[in-house]
């Protein structure tokens, strides 16, 4: 039965990839959207009734797995096709399929001027499969089958638009990047399995605490660490963001799902997944904790700077991505897949509000031709209203509560330090600042729009998916409430810790109520003082903001030109990279081997000419030559 | 008789063609002879014992008695897909050349069917001569198939690959001859058969490379090296793929290169088992050197031809690292990234040269803005580029992460190293996709589009193409099914890798043997 669900699950957005993938000359976007939605909300049904199976059983039962057949079996070695559904992947599915249903949805309204629909569909439907695998494999090596799918999948979603030749580099550097941390993901999976013979994460989440203590930690904080760099490549951080921003130049539901929902928080999710393990690695965990501080700090600082709609809300999901690895690189794994799950809401709430904006716009992106759209557009309005309080972590939307939470145990945790949860309110102060300007920019204040664009609210099938995404940004935050805030309203559960709970290792901390309101006051006030500065400059007041900017140029450009990352990667890695290239092949291929070559094929032509010239048939030649052989013969006798 | 009937039907093929009164009818009678050929090489599989390591299917017969050379042909785990291939290979080119070989077609199919014999003779030849002379007479077809059929400088390219390769196995043979002394100074009768080979104990010393076991060694793996080819001797390959006509470079990549790594695996490494311990390093550095280089100098190609030769020079650093690995995930992921490579590569020169033989041209910089052009054509290439690049569920990712692992296992430095041709694969073949496929028509398009012309394949070569993608998912999503043919041989190489000795499979013991797997 389970198992059947799991192949429902699993193999309905398969088979809507090939039935649109066969199809994808056609150009009826209704057809093929209903049947990718289809797909995706059978997959959906599957996942609710799983988890609602799953939450029959007794705590510490909560599993089900499903063995399709061995895949790999190569002496010690062994990778099954084989998945499985506990608490973490529970929350995974629904995600996926949920959202991704209304991402589908909001997508037959979206593409419907589109050329080529199913193709897009199909497209959309094998990123779901692959995500799928991604978070139901039972093994580093089925993990690895979905990471590299969706990677897949994301590069002809961003190079859907291939005839724009900058849409299609920008869906090759996605792969390349994403590549360069599969490798480490790779050595990942190499290390562990010289280390502890197997891939599969129950066996050895089990080898874990009898190995940790008669070995040295360093193979497994080797492995987390490459597992690490996998994780920097698919989830945007430091120094790997860069192909996230340029992914933009895909269809804006994709941004939506891929890029803000699902496959960016993936490596987030590894790591909860592998939560045993990293807790045996402090120094990597430290690592990933530093990483993902300066991610969401710097990716905020560039998000205040730009100018496009959908610029800003990718450096955003960078910047949160980085609050996530600041949660699990604290040891904080629920709060870290709470932010996943409320920032999976809100995020995709923006991107597909900003793809209402976009298509009411006619395809404009640049919000400084914006402004004012609030009376035009009332329901994209106000669902993106819900975002943004969500967001910046106004309470009680649910941003509040999963932020927090974050920002708390970077605090407190034995991982944490008060430097961290000084980096991440910072970032939610510039956070507050971005996201405001942005709702000032758009819908606020007067209106910018060029005289021949008309806006105009957008059809059912995009705003319904808004209205359900806000709705959910609003409300998802209750099923994580923090003790202290539940304490004060009569011991409210917190439903997501008690879910998770058997799953995660638990950290030691001694909780203190007043410290936890203290720090939650103090970010929620500076985030608001924030989001008021920023509404009161943006609305009002927009030369106080030239004039600051003014007086450091230098910085100003430098944010606004993303520190210049992109250049330093094009002039000092891959064009003396591509020169050294052409050296090897001009200079070691075509002017070094095969010049050697050719010297050995002369030297022996020209030894035999100086052979060739004793034969020259002359006998009184012959005869001095044997005359001359005798007298050497006779010479070594005598 | 099976083994015997494989190789030398093709001989008896290449005669039939010649009989053949027109020239309309030469490429039906060979296409339907090779799909014949190609049926009767999976009678092998009814057959074949998947649970011995021995050899299989043996036929021995005297042929120069004083030097104890025989005809001796055998198959086990580790030739047998190497077999597949070669069968599998010939009715696709045939079908593949229909219209790119339009002179002296005879000729072509007489070629290709010798070709095919020499192929499948070496794979399946355990006499150190008869393999030597199976090994050599594949030069002399490939090189008319060069020469004859061949681009503009074919004449310069073919010359090279055959001088080249000579070279390289006139080393063996002496090798082989010292080898085949050796035998009489242990047993009193001279023997060229592989087996006495096996047990040969060869004097070694270890630090210097002029000891006897290392200078024969060297002497093996020079000819293997060429014939992979390992930096630093491949600048032969880029050239004879490029001049080659599109069936010989399918031949050429599919299979012949394999005859090289096979040999490492078949000889290098049983016969001589000390000093490829201690000399792995060097082919483990000349492997990752060989991945990267190659990766590197195929992403600044010009020529799609010559970027796909370049990769191959990169894949085939691949499944050196992985026999040196000397361990069961290295040697198996080997001999899968073997069959693997022949497919993909094989795959993708085909692809090269239906466009080529539409264009004309196969710069990078005449494309652009095909994928709209050509869809069928575009889908096609980029499964073969994911393939390629060992994306997972195709069959490069099975070879190349049982290759990383293997080598993983062995020695991590390399494996450090050899994990960034991952990411350069990606590079250079995306990057080629990008400039051929996407973005603004390019030259080459717009014309066509003026003579409103398809760019788009055609039935046939459709026809030609989806055996392989089929297989491309096939060995990606099922590695099993073609592995647990090969496991036990596998596993007896490794587990007696210092006294590897192979026994002969006859029908007798093979009924002993499934009796007591029975009882078990």
């Amino acid at each position: 039965m389970e198992q059947t669900l799991i192949s429902i699950l699993i193999l309905t957005p398969l088979v809507g990839f090939f039935i649109n993938g066969l199809r994808w000359k056609s150009e009826n976007c209704k057809l093929a959207g209903t049947i990718a939605t289809s797909a995706i909300f059978i997959s959906f049904i599957a996942a609710v009734t799983l988890v609602a199976k799953l939450i029959q059983l007794p705590e510490g039962e909560r599993q089900f797995t499903a063995h399709f057949f061995e895949w790999i079996h190569v002496g010690s070695f062994q990778a099954n096709a084989a998945f499985l559904v506990d608490q973490i992947s529970a929350v995974m599915i629904l995600i996926i399929t949920g959202v991704g249903a209304l991402i589908h949805l909001f997508s037959m309204g979206y593409m419907s001027h589109d050329k080529r629909p199913a193709k897009y569909f199909s497209y959309l439907n094998f990123f779901i499969f692959n995500m799928l695998l991604l978070v139901l494999g039972d093994n580093l090596l089925v993990m690895f089958v979905g990471w590299e799918g969706v990677g897949l999948a994301s590069y002809l979603l961003i190079g859907f638009w291939f005839h724009d030749p900058a849409k299609a580099s920008a869906g090759m550097k996605a792969f390349i990047t994403n590549r360069i941390g599969d490798a480490g993901f790779l050595l990942g999976i190499f290390t562990l399995f010289f280390y502890f013979g197997t891939v599969e994460f129950g066996e050895l989440a089990a080898r874990m605490p009898a190995e940790a203590e008669t070995l040295w930690s360093g193979p497994i904080t080797l492995a987390c660490l490459f597992l690490f760099i996998g994780a920097m490549g698919k989830s945007a951080q430091i120094p790997l963001y860069v192909w996230l921003p340029d992914a933009m130049a895909g269809p804006t539901p994709v941004s939506a799902l891929i890029h803000a929902a699902t496959m960016v928080t993936a490596g987030v999710y590894m790591i909860v997944r592998m939560n045993e393990v990293f807790i045996l690695a402090p120094n990597a965990m430290m690592v990933i904790a530093v990483f993902g501080a300066l991610t969401a700090f710097f990716a905020a600082s560039i998000g205040m700077t730009q100018w496009d709609i959908k610029k800003v809300l990718a450096y955003s999901t960078v910047s949160q991505l980085g609050y996530m690895f600041l949660g699990v690189g604290v040891g904080a794994f629920m709060p870290a897949l709470f932010h996943l799950m409320t920032h999976a809401f809100f995020k995709a709430l923006m991107f597909l509000g900003s793809g209402s904006v976009i298509h009411a716009m006619h395809e404009e992106q640049d919000i400084r031709k914006m402004g004012g759209l609030k009376k035009y557009m009332p329901i994209t309005h106000i669902t993106f209203l819900i975002g943004w309080l969500a967001i910046i972590g106004m309470p009680p939307f649910s941003g509040f509560f999963s932020k927090d939470e974050i920002l708390y145990y970077s605090f407190v945790s034995p991982h944490g330090s008060s430097f961290l949860w000084l980096i991440g309110v910072a970032g939610a102060i510039m956070t507050a600042f971005y996201m405001t300007r942005l709702m000032a920019l758009v819908f606020w204040g007067k209106s910018r729009v060029p005289s021949d664009v008309h806006p105009h609210e957008s059809p059912a099938t995009m705003t319904i998916p808004l209205i359900v995404l806000g709705v959910l940004s609003a409300v998802a935050g209750f099923i994580g409430i923090p003790h202290a805030i539940g304490d004060l309203f009569g011991h409210l559960p917190n439903v997501l810790e008690h879910w998770l709970d058997p799953r995660l290792v638990n950290l030691d901390v001694e909780h203190s109520k007043a410290l936890e309101f203290g720090l939650m006051g103090i970010s929620v006030a500076l985030a608001g003082i924030s989001a008021a500065f920023a509404y009161d400059s943006y609305t009002k007041k927009q030369e106080r903001i030239d004039k600051f900017t003014s007086k450091f140029p230098k910085l100003y450009r430098a944010v606004e030109g993303k520190y210049f990352v992109d250049e330093f990667y094009f002039g000092k890695i891959i064009n003396p990279l591509i020169s050294l290239s052409k050296d090897l092949w001009v200079y070691v291929d075509v002017n070094f081997i095969d010049k050697i070559t050719y010297w050995i094929s002369d030297f022996v032509r020209s030894a035999a000419d100086a052979f060739k010239s004793t034969q020259n048939g002359n006998m009184q030649s012959y005869a001095m030559y044997i005359t001359l052989g005798v007298v050497v013969i006779l010479s070594f006798i005598f | 008789m099976l083994l015997s009937l494989i190789t030398f039907l093709p001989v008896v093929f290449a005669l039939v063609i010649l009989a053949v009164p027109e020239e309309k009818y030469v490429r039906p009678t060979a296409f339907v002879l090779g799909v014949g050929q190609f049926l009767l090489s999976l009678l092998v599989f009814k057959d074949y014992d998947p649970t011995t390591a021995a050899l299989q299917l043996v036929e021995k017969t005297e042929w120069v008695r004083s030097a104890g050379i025989n005809y001796f042909m055998g198959i086990d785990g580790i030739s047998l897909w190497l077999v597949m291939l070669s069968t599998f290979l010939v009715p696709l080119i045939i079908l593949g050349s229909w219209t790119a070989i339009d002179k002296k077609v005879k000729g072509f199919h007489v070629c290709l069917f010798l070709l095919q014999t020499t192929m499948i003779g070496t794979f399946l030849a355990m006499d150190a001569i008869l393999f030597y002379v199976f090994f050599e007479a594949s030069l002399i077809p490939m090189y008319y198939m060069v020469g004859i059929w061949g681009g503009a400088r074919r004449i310069y390219a073919s010359m090279k690959f055959f001088i080249y390769t000579m070279l390289g196995s006139v080393l063996m043979l002496v090798s082989i001859i010292t080898l085949m002394g050796m035998t009489k100074q242990l047993t009193g009768q001279m023997s060229a058969s592989l087996l006495d080979f096996y047990n040969l104990d060869i004097p070694f010393v270890a630090g210097t490379m002029f000891s006897t076991q290392s200078l024969l060694f060297f002497a093996f793996c020079i000819a293997f090296a060429i014939k992979v080819p390992l930096f630093p001797f491949h600048t032969w390959l880029p050239d004879a793929h490029v001049e080659a006509p599109t069936p010989g470079s399918v031949i050429l990549a599919g299979v012949m290169l394999k005859m090289g790594t096979y040999g490492f695996v078949r000889m290098a490494l049983p016969i001589f088992p000390e000093a490829t311990e201690y000399w792995a390093w060097l082919f483990f550095s000349l492997g990752v050197i060989g991945i990267i280089y190659g990766a590197l100098v195929a992403m600044v190609q010009p020529d799609i031809k010559k970027l796909v030769a370049y990769s191959s020079v990169s894949h085939m650093g691949y499944i050196i690292l992985g026999i040196f690995a000397m361990n069961v995930q290295g040697i198996s992921g080997g001999i899968y990234q073997m069959l693997n490579h022949g497919i993909s590569t094989g795959a993708l020169f085909f692809l090269v040269g239906m466009i080529y033989e539409k264009t004309h041209t196969r710069k990078i910089e005449d494309y652009g803005g095909l994928a709209p052009a050509a869809p069928l054509f575009t889908i096609l290439f980029i499964i073969v580029t994911m393939s390629s690049i060992a994306v997972p569920m195709t069959n490069g990712f099975v070879g190349e992460f049982l290759i990383l692992t293997g080598t993983f296992m062995a020695n991590k430095a390399f494996a450090y190293v050899a994990v960034l041709g991952v990411i350069l694969a990606a590079a250079y073949m995306l990057w080629m996709v990008k400039r051929v496929f996407f973005g603004a028509p390019g030259k080459v398009v717009n014309e066509f589009a003026e003579k409103n012309k398809s760019l788009d394949i055609s039935k046939r070569e459709f026809a030609v193409m989806a055996p392989l993608i089929v297989l491309i998912f096939w060995m990606g999503l099922f590695p099993n099914h073609f592995l647990s043919w090969s496991e036990v041989s596998i596993n007896h190489l490794v587990k007696n890798k210092t006294s590897y000795q192979l026994q002969v499979l006859n029908s007798d013991q093979k009924s002993a043997v499934t009796a007591q797997t029975k009882s078990k």
